[in-house]
């Protein structure tokens, strides 16, 4: 298995720069999840990686060898890269066996080579080899996909947003399955999707790309905490935006004064709290007190829609569902810390909701 | 309750009146094939082997196999490589190979024999042969195989590159072994086609099953001989058929689940080569189109004594013949449709045992070579219904047997396209059955129903073998006058008629393409082999 390096990578499609200046390291048997809204340039991004797209700047080398930059553009054959394509793609006139040998020397092709241990990898029963692709399930695709992919032990994996086409029950047990091929076969891959639970929950590292250049590139817990700008914090989850003003290592805000994660900013912040950060407690003096206005409930938690007393905001808190909340009833707001804040960029940009249009989402959910 | 039992029990009512109608239009399809098979089993085995254990028999079985064959492979090498080419590599004027390959379909076998035969005596036999039905035979390869070629997931060769196959490699592997349906199934179409020909042998004096059973038929007025024979060349056909079956089905199981939009495959670059591929191009359309057209201009040009035998094109002839192949179209047109409609109506609404019944039965008429129906039909005509025979009905019932499957096709889509739950709105909104039929069945589905109409015009006035055989004494229409001309060597007297019919066939073309809609070829390709399958008769 291979480090896999981006160095200044650009690629125009007419007058589009669909990926600006991209730069990208990646270390030998890690796993990275490579996220971004759609038209991020993350699938044009791995198509380039695959040779599928020739780059206008910049380099792509996978284990030292540099493959794509200009004048230089090794074919995808000769990259040796596996590729998992979206829904799977397998050869609808090959047998499963067939279709994960298919890029072996014919020798190995003849004696089945590593069909039983692929299929055992990925969690299939070893008499699946016998059967036509199109009997089986979505998620069984996908894993036959990534056994094939992993038959000629490839530098690096690539794979394309391969549980987007499945239903959700399926999805989490295919992910876990290979994701677990995955390592069991120490590989380094890359896995582009525009779901952000799941790039949290597959990769070592998360990249997210935004407008063809790379924002952020870090842990899954340091990115949901951290995320380098408020844009990225609503895309990755739910986030509460709050006005504060910092002063030495401090933020202090409608919700109360709290320790910061960046202790270098000065003055006018926005404050990033996401919902769990939030307990609830029973209303005591001197702590901030809200109205519960609102309720969504989904079993194994719930998100309340709180009011404060002071100031008239409305956050979201995210409780266990075990609790029952009343509507009306005063609950005591607390703050796990510290904060995530961001430089302020202009007026009126609080995603906490003035009562009337809070109480108009109320209506629609 | 007691409404809810009414409503049920009319439902029912209507469709056993759709079933009755289908049932009979399916009765009339299989009619002639049933008479000559209930002739066949009537007759005495020994007299059956006599008629068939000849040298005659033995040496049209070798023309007709010979003829077969390699019509059948040079179809499928044309097909297969100009599919390839203009789908899958970047050429200057993309959009202009596709139509250059499909066109030659439009031009019936029996005008591109006459100009050939008009041009050389050497096309004679089975060089001339080869050549003009290689020409108008080979889109029902291109059709298919192109369909299949855009099909394709891209994603399919993207896998194949990664996992270390060079584009060579990649098509032999994996996109020809996925062709292999759309090819073979195109293929068995061109050989389906090839013993059904019937025109362009006559012209081309090339003897095959079909030119010896019109000759035994005209000959004697017995037409026992010619029934004998049909039988043989209706034996082949079902061979041919079943195979066809085969494929088909097997096709069935590499379709992918339908999903949304998907990206066009890749172009490869040819550099400097694509000249050489537009080079070829332009020859294969040379031979295919240009020749044959420009012949037909030259004759146009010409008195009637500059040909073998001179003969003078009355005008008054020349009118009676347009007339007739027009009205005859019209007619044949309008009564297909008719027949299509409740065949077409069961199977877009009511699916199941009984409607795969009667699409195999359509399918399986729609196979059997056009002489053979006109044959049996002639039976039914002096034996069952002795009104019948030389009347105009019977001819017009002919092309309805002949082309009602093509029909059945576009109908049925059109069908589809008014969705049932359109119709089950109208009903909730208080129409009857009949006003739904009239105001929201009938208006949804008009350019369906125009195409398919205008698909039936188009094969019947390019229609020979039913019309030379059934039409009433005295009826003479551009295609019969075409055959008779060229046949008496008088070419410059059939070029009038040559270039009516053309043009006629033309208009209905653009009229079909029209109704179809923008994108016409790509949608006549993706039922490829099913609308392709109107050369079968022609």
């Amino acid at each position: 298995m291979s480090e896999l390096s981006i160095q200044g990578l650009c690629k125009r499609f007419a007058q589009h720069r669909v990926i600006d200046q991209l730069d990208l390291h990646l270390t030998a048997g890690s796993t990275l999840a490579l996220l971004g809204p759609s038209g991020s340039g993350k699938t044009t991004l791995l198509r380039m990686l695959c040779g599928f797209e020739h780059c206008d700047a910049g380099s792509i080398s996978i284990g030292g060898t540099i493959v794509s930059s200009p004048g230089i553009h090794l074919p995808p054959e000769r990259r040796r890269i596996g590729y998992v394509p979206q829904e799977g793609a397998l050869f609808p006139h090959l047998k499963v066996a067939d279709n994960i040998v298919f890029g072996l020397p014919r020798s190995l092709r003849k004696q089945r080579h590593r069909v039983a241990e692929l299929l055992e990898m990925v969690g299939l029963p070893a008499d699946y080899a016998d059967r036509a692709p199109q009997h089986l399930s979505g998620g069984q695709q996908q894993r036959v996909a990534l056994a094939r992919a992993l038959a000629a032990e490839p530098a690096v994996v690539l794979l394309d947003e391969p549980f987007s086409a499945l239903d959700s029950g399926l999805r989490n047990d295919t992910r876990q399955a290979v994701m677990q091929a995955l390592q069991a076969a120490g590989a380094t891959a890359v896995l582009v999707t525009h779901d952000q639970s799941e790039a949290l929950s597959c990769g070592e590292q998360v990249a997210v790309l935004w407008q063809g250049r790379l924002l952020q590139q870090d842990s899954p817990a340091n990115l949901y905490r951290h995320p380098r700008t408020p844009e990225l914090a609503g895309f990755l989850g739910e986030s509460i935006l709050l006005a504060g003003v910092a002063t030495a290592g401090r933020v202090e805000c409608v919700l109360g004064g709290f320790p910061m994660a960046d202790s270098k900013l000065q003055g006018a912040v926005e404050v990033l709290i996401r919902p769990e950060q939030i307990r609830l407690g029973p209303p005591a003096p001197d702590t901030v007190q809200a109205t519960v206005i609102g309720m969504e409930y989904f079993g194994h938690d719930a998100t309340l829609h709180l009011q404060l007393r002071q100031g008239q905001h409305i956050i979201k808190a995210r409780t266990s569902g075990w609790h029952a909340y009343q509507h009306g009833q005063t609950v005591a707001l607390a703050v796990d810390g510290p904060l995530t804040v961001f430089a302020q960029q202009g007026p009126g940009r609080s995603t906490a909701e003035t009562p009337d249009n809070a109480r108009f989402l109320l209506n629609q959910s | 309750m007691a409404f809810y039992s009414l409503k049920t029990g009319r439902a029912r009512y209507r469709q056993g009146w759709l079933f009755a109608a289908a049932l009979a239009v399916c009765l009339v399809l299989a009619s002639p094939l049933l008479v000559i098979v209930w002739q066949a089993a009537q007759s005495d085995p020994a007299d059956f082997i006599d008629t068939l254990w000849r040298p005659l028999v033995a040496s049209l079985a070798l023309n007709t196999a010979l003829i077969v064959a390699s019509t059948t492979l040079l179809c499928g090498v044309l097909g297969l490589v100009s599919a390839w080419f203009s789908e899958r590599t970047r050429l200057p004027w993309q959009g202009l190979w596709p139509l250059l390959s499909v066109a030659p379909m439009a031009v019936p076998t029996f005008i591109s024999s006459y100009a050939w035969v008009s041009l050389s005596d050497d096309l004679q036999g089975f060089p001339g042969a080869l050549l003009v039905l290689g020409s108008a035979y080979s889109p029902l390869v291109f059709l298919p195989v192109s369909a299949a070629l855009r099909g394709l997931d891209p994603a399919l060769e993207e896998t194949a590159r990664t996992l270390g196959l060079g584009p060579w490699r990649c098509f032999f592997r994996l996109i020809l072994p996925q062709l292999r349906p759309a090819l073979l199934g195109g293929m068995l179409l061109v050989a389906l086609s090839t013993l059904s020909e019937f025109g362009a042998f006559v012209l081309l004096r090339f003897r095959t099953f079909t030119t010896e059973i019109f000759a035994e038929y005209r000959a004697g007025f017995d037409s026992h001989g010619a029934a004998q024979l049909s039988i043989a060349l209706l034996l082949a056909a079902a061979l041919l058929i079943g195979l066809e079956w085969r494929v088909r089905r097997q096709a069935s199981s590499y379709e992918r689940r339908a999903r949304g939009t998907r990206r066009a495959p890749p172009r490869l670059e040819l550099g400097a080569g694509k000249w050489l591929v537009v080079a070829g191009f332009l020859l294969l359309s040379c031979v295919t189109l240009l020749l044959p057209l420009s012949t037909l201009g030259y004759w146009l040009t010409q008195h009637g004594d500059a040909a073998v035998s001179p003969v003078e094109v009355s005008a008054q002839l020349l009118f009676d013949a347009s007339f007739s192949s027009i009205e005859l179209g019209l007619e044949g047109a309008a009564l297909t449709v008719l027949l299509a409609l409740p065949l077409g109506y069961l199977l877009a609404r009511r699916p199941g045992r009984v409607a795969a019944f009667m699409e195999r039965v359509a399918f399986l008429v729609q196979g059997v070579p056009g002489i053979v129906i006109a044959l049996g039909l002639v039976t039914v005509s002096i034996r069952v219904i002795p009104g019948l025979y030389q009347s105009q009905f019977l001819l017009l019932l002919a092309y309805a047997i002949l082309f009602l499957p093509l029909a059945m096709v576009s109908v049925r889509s059109a069908l589809l396209q008014a969705e049932s739950r359109l119709e089950e709105l109208a009903r909730s909104l208080g129409l009857k059955g009949w006003q739904t039929w009239l105001r929201v069945l009938l208006p949804m589905a008009a350019p369906g129903l125009g195409a398919a109409a205008s698909l039936v015009f188009l094969s019947i006035v390019t229609e020979l073998t039913a019309t030379l055989l059934l039409s009433p004494i005295g009826t003479e229409t551009l295609a019969t006058q075409i055959w008779a001309d060229t046949s008496a060597m008088a070419f410059a007297a059939a070029a009038p008629y040559a270039l009516i019919l053309t043009v006629l066939s033309m208009v209905s073309t653009w009229l079909l393409m029209l109704l179809l809609g923008g994108n016409a070829i790509n949608r006549l390709a993706a039922d490829g082999t099913t609308v392709a399958g109107e050369t079968a008769h022609v």
